[in-house]
């Protein structure tokens, strides 16, 4: 790593007479080469470990078990295979790798701070690996298929599963296990994997095959040292989010305290495949055109353009060519210096047709409603809000809101935020997360709510938001905030506020059942009273008279239990409020059309 | 000379046989209840109509010279959340009154807060919170019904005290005025003919003060003997017995009237009160009020007039401008003389209390300032 400039300077108690001498020679081209070679994995690993997830046992802990659950949800998803999922997580009796004196039984989840030794297994269902992969899968660092295409998948850089491996082997000199069975009537195979650190390059430690019950799936197991935490940026919140944004997914989960979860599947169907697609010229930086330039041996810049980028006809090509004042059949790997420059500039500002919307997966607002029923069973109200896509520097999104509020919530807590990114939970920084920002900007006082001034809402109520992206842009690598991208904070706060008006429409509809259960009882408390009066005054039994007084007060009052909501949010066109109007069609999708660079809003998309 | 058309007679006791009014109060009751049942029967909304009681339904009769009330009248609705409560205590207050009249009994206003007060099952609510509750419940139900409180069976608590030269009869009992001692005698609160008779009258007029003190300074003075009257005090605020009493000895006595009040806007407001009538009880101005008393003091022009000292100044405060004020707008004052009085008030920047006629001398009153106001028949009317 270089080191920073602050080290070079004098420092404050340096020796003043040395002030305004040369600096000494310290070092030099060859004693400098002496020491340079190539970076082995292991050691990038520790020194970068925060930027994948491992700054501490409780995040590691919970980063594993993501990775292995986010690899195991895509990989059933492109294989069109709704997922059964088992996390199960052992506390294991052997001295921990840090403290080995303090390992007694009776310490046990490391819960108080110190770390312990966890056996963390994810299995699914999914198609399975080839025995051929499963090594460099698991065991090589940046290897994997997701990296190299533009698709919205959960896991982007191939970096997720391997880490783990490398920092399970790390902590507890123990091998991955991989079991994997890619079809019935094939056996299954069991590997025990190593990374050779220095060669970063996957060691078979041993290798076996088995009988498996399943048809096909695939089994991790990663001894790791780590300490088990609750909480917001706990394993079980995770799954639990996961649960919510995962409706077509079953979980299991076993605690190392032995407790077992259940979470069935809600929805039988599997979200739509999203589609690979190719760049948008509106998003693509310089280094990225050259390289794609570069490829293009024997094409013109042309040629290039059209094949390399989506929406990019030919007259769109010719368009940019003219702009950048470039031929346009300069051969593309000629393309350089100024010319490119130019070339990239004109991309940005030609009128480009916006991304197809097909390489974007919304949960939908149904099945939002379902997913938040599984983790919020007893709320009151559920709404949700599924926004049309929309575009930011070439990459499609769609942002959904969905929240559960009422019945069981805590009552005068601030409301809970879920933040997801293509259906992932972020659980750090929230502060950073353009997410949170979209729920801390709206005005809920404006939807009947408390909310201090700057805060969140002090309510009963669970608010997720979901972003899905073929591309989301992170705050940093560590992929634990988005970042804030004026298109994305818009359509965000706009999901959240459509979303809050269908609460708003709630709540004001239920303060109108109270008035009027207030106003009922109110009567019925008088009128036994205005009957004794009367019977009194013509000499008649009582109850004569209550009786057309009790029968005349539905006339005047609405009974709470008759005319008013069906069960909340039960039917699938999302917000179920009780108002009386018809739920409103869905806004009709708006062609895409072509656009400017600066056009102010993101672009409203057709979804397929 | 006393017009002696029913001899009141002495009450019997419980069970007594019921009036005439009794019965036509009874039926007015009824005839409420049985429009609030009718009306729920249909499946409508039980109401009473209620004539409003607002100085924006008032309004002056300048021929009979009294306040009137209008014909704007408010719908009490049973289901109406801000009217039930009031709905059931008018019900509440009608059945007690039924049932007063059936024992012919009487109670007294707060007396009938307490016979219509409980605690609604189930709740910690009173039918009635407190006698503020209950009392304009009682007017409510006065105008509602058209029946005044004493065909009710209600009273308020008397107030005001009378001696004189005059005999009457209450109840049965023959009282002569003129000898009831330092006490005089105290106007009930019902002073219907059928209860109070005049027997025998000698006096020549009638002389209201307003404060209790004064009377007693008078009585003690025995001005009503030396100048052959009829001394009264509406202690304050008139009562509606003080007021019922006066209209009917100038009605029926003919004996004109004179008041005397403090010099300021409050207590030119009660001699108004007198005269005219009130907001509040407009619809009962054409038995209370007496178009015909004259206002003899104290005037503000008296000052001079008696050369009074600074010593009988008091200042004028903010309050009592504004009021001086409004009540200039009042059209029953809108005569010149009015106007001069009341602006006198105003530009003299003080107010004078009748007491303080006594910086002069203890009996100043009796012996001096009231003689010299009638012999120069120096009052307003």
């Amino acid at each position: 790593m270089p080191k920073s400039k602050k080290d070079t300077l004098p420092l404050p108690s340096a020796d003043p007479e040395r002030d305004g001498a040369p600096p000494k020679r310290r070092a030099t081209a060859e004693s400098m080469a002496s020491r340079q070679r190539e970076i082995s994995v292991s050691e990038f690993f520790t020194k970068n470990r925060h930027l994948l997830g491992f700054d501490n046992p409780a995040k590691a802990l919970l980063t594993t078990i993501k990775e292995a659950v986010d690899n195991s949800l895509d990989a059933c998803e492109e294989a069109g295979i709704l997922p059964d999922i088992l996390v199960e997580i052992h506390e294991t009796t052997a001295a921990t790798a840090k403290a080995p004196a303090k390992a007694t039984e009776g310490a046990s989840t490391g819960a108080a701070g110190g770390s312990s030794r966890f056996r963390v297994v994810v299995e699914d269902n999914g198609p399975g690996i080839v025995k051929a992969q499963i090594p460099k899968i698991f065991a090589k660092l940046l290897y994997g298929s997701k990296f190299h295409r533009l698709k919205q998948s959960r896991g982007q850089q191939g970096i997720g599963i391997s880490a783990a491996g490398l920092y399970g082997q790390l902590t507890t000199g123990k091998p991955v296990i991989i079991t994997s069975k890619t079809g019935k009537g094939r056996p299954a195979v069991k590997i025990h994997l190593r990374i050779d650190t220095k060669r970063n390059q996957p060691d078979v430690f041993s290798e076996e095959t088995l009988e498996w019950a399943k048809d096909h799936g695939t089994r991790v197991e990663i001894e790791l040292v780590a300490a088990f935490r609750g909480g917001r940026t706990g394993v079980q919140e995770y799954l639990e989010q996961t649960v919510v944004a995962n409706p077509h997914m079953a979980l299991a989960y076993v605690s190392p305290k032995g407790e077992r979860l259940e979470f069935p599947r809600v929805s039988h169907e599997l979200p739509r495949e999203a589609q690979e697609i190719k760049p948008h010229p509106h998003g693509v930086e310089l280094g990225m055109l050259h390289a794609m330039l570069s490829d293009g041996a024997g094409k013109t810049v042309k040629e290039m353009l059209v094949e390399s980028f989506s929406r990019v006809s030919p007259a769109v090509a010719a368009e940019v060519c003219k702009v950048a004042r470039v031929s346009p059949k300069t051969p593309a790997d000629r393309i350089q210096g100024d010319d490119l420059e130019r070339l990239h500039k004109a991309l940005g500002e030609v009128k480009v047709m916006a991304p197809p919307a097909t390489a974007v997966v919304p949960i939908g607002e149904a099945l939002l409603i379902e997913g938040l029923k599984r983790r919020f069973s007893h709320a009151e109200f559920y709404a949700s809000t599924t926004r049309p896509p929309s575009v930011y520097r070439g990459n499609p999104f769609v942002v959904e809101v969905g929240l559960a509020f009422g019945g069981d919530l805590p009552l005068d807590e601030t409301a809970e935020i879920m933040r997801f990114a293509n259906r992932v939970p972020l659980q750090y920084q929230p502060k950073a997360c353009a997410i949170s920002e979209s729920v801390y900007q709206t005005n809920w006082r404006g939807y009947d709510l408390q909310q201090p001034k700057g805060g969140l809402p002090v309510a009963p109520m669970a608010v997720a938001v979901h972003l899905a992206s073929v591309w989301v842009p992170f705050t940093s690598e560590a992929k634990e905030a988005v970042a804030h991208y004026d298109e994305l904070l818009r359509e965000m706060k706009l999901a959240v506020q459509e979303c809050g008006r269908k609460l708003a429409a709630h709540i004001r509809a239920r303060a109108h059942a109270q008035r009027e259960e207030k106003r009922r009882s109110l009567f019925e408390r008088y009128i036994p009273e205005v009957a004794g009066a009367i019977s009194a005054i013509l000499d008649m039994p009582k109850d004569k008279i209550e009786k057309p007084f009790f029968a005349a007060l539905p006339n005047f009052v609405r009974f709470a239990d008759e005319p008013a909501a069906p069960p909340e949010g039960s039917a699938p066109p999302a917000a179920s409020s009780p108002s009386d109007a018809p739920p409103a069609p869905p806004p009709p999708p708006k062609a895409g059309k072509g656009r400017g660079k600066a056009a102010p809003r993101g672009e409203q998309l057709e979804l397929l | 000379m006393a017009a002696k058309k029913t001899v009141p007679k002495k009450p019997t006791g419980s069970g007594t046989k019921k009036t005439d009014r009794d019965v036509l109060t009874l039926g007015k009751i009824e005839k409420l209840a049985r429009g609030a049942l009718a009306q729920a029967t249909k499946g409508d909304n039980p109401a009473v109509d209620i004539r409003t009681r607002t100085l924006s339904n008032v309004s002056f009769n300048q021929k009979r010279k009294i306040i009137e009330l209008g014909d704007r009248t408010q719908t009490r609705e049973f289901f109406n959340v801000s009217m039930a409560r009031k709905f059931m205590q008018t019900m509440l207050v009608a059945s007690g009154c039924k049932t007063l009249i059936g024992e012919g009994k009487t109670v007294s206003i707060r007396q009938m807060f307490y016979m219509t007060k409980h605690t609604l099952p189930g709740s910690s609510e009173n039918t009635f919170e407190d006698q503020s509750e209950s009392d304009p419940i009682i007017e409510d139900l006065e105008v509602g019904i058209d029946a005044l409180r004493e065909e009710l069976h209600l009273f308020a608590n008397r107030r005001g005290l009378v001696v004189g030269k005059l005999v009457v009869n209450d109840a049965g009992d023959e009282i002569d005025l003129a000898r009831m001692g330092r006490g005089g005698w105290g106007i009930p609160s019902i002073c219907e003919p059928d209860a109070l008779a005049f027997v025998r009258n000698s006096a020549e007029f009638i002389l209201l003060v307003e404060k209790q003190a004064v009377w007693h300074r008078l009585n003690e003075d025995r001005f009503w003997e030396k100048h052959n009257c009829i001394l009264l005090t509406s202690e304050g605020q008139a009562a509606r017995g003080a007021r019922r009493l006066l209209q009917r000895m100038a009605t029926e006595l003919k004996l004109p009237i004179y008041a005397l009040v403090d010099n300021d806007p409050w207590g030119l407001y009660i001699y108004s009160v007198l005269k005219q009538g009130s907001i509040n009880l407009a619809y009962e101005s054409m038995r209370m009020a007496v178009p015909q008393v004259r206002f003899l003091g104290m005037s503000a022009f008296d000052y001079k007039k008696f050369a009074m000292p600074k010593a009988a100044e008091i200042k004028l405060t903010k309050e009592d401008i504004t009021r001086a004020e409004q009540m200039k707008a009042y059209p029953w004052f809108k005569d010149a003389k009015w106007q001069r009085e009341i602006q006198a008030t105003i530009d003299n920047g003080f107010k004078m209390e009748v007491d303080a006629l006594l910086t002069k001398r203890i009996s100043f009153i009796t012996e001096e300032y009231i003689p010299k106001k009638l012999r120069d028949r120096d009052y307003l009317q």
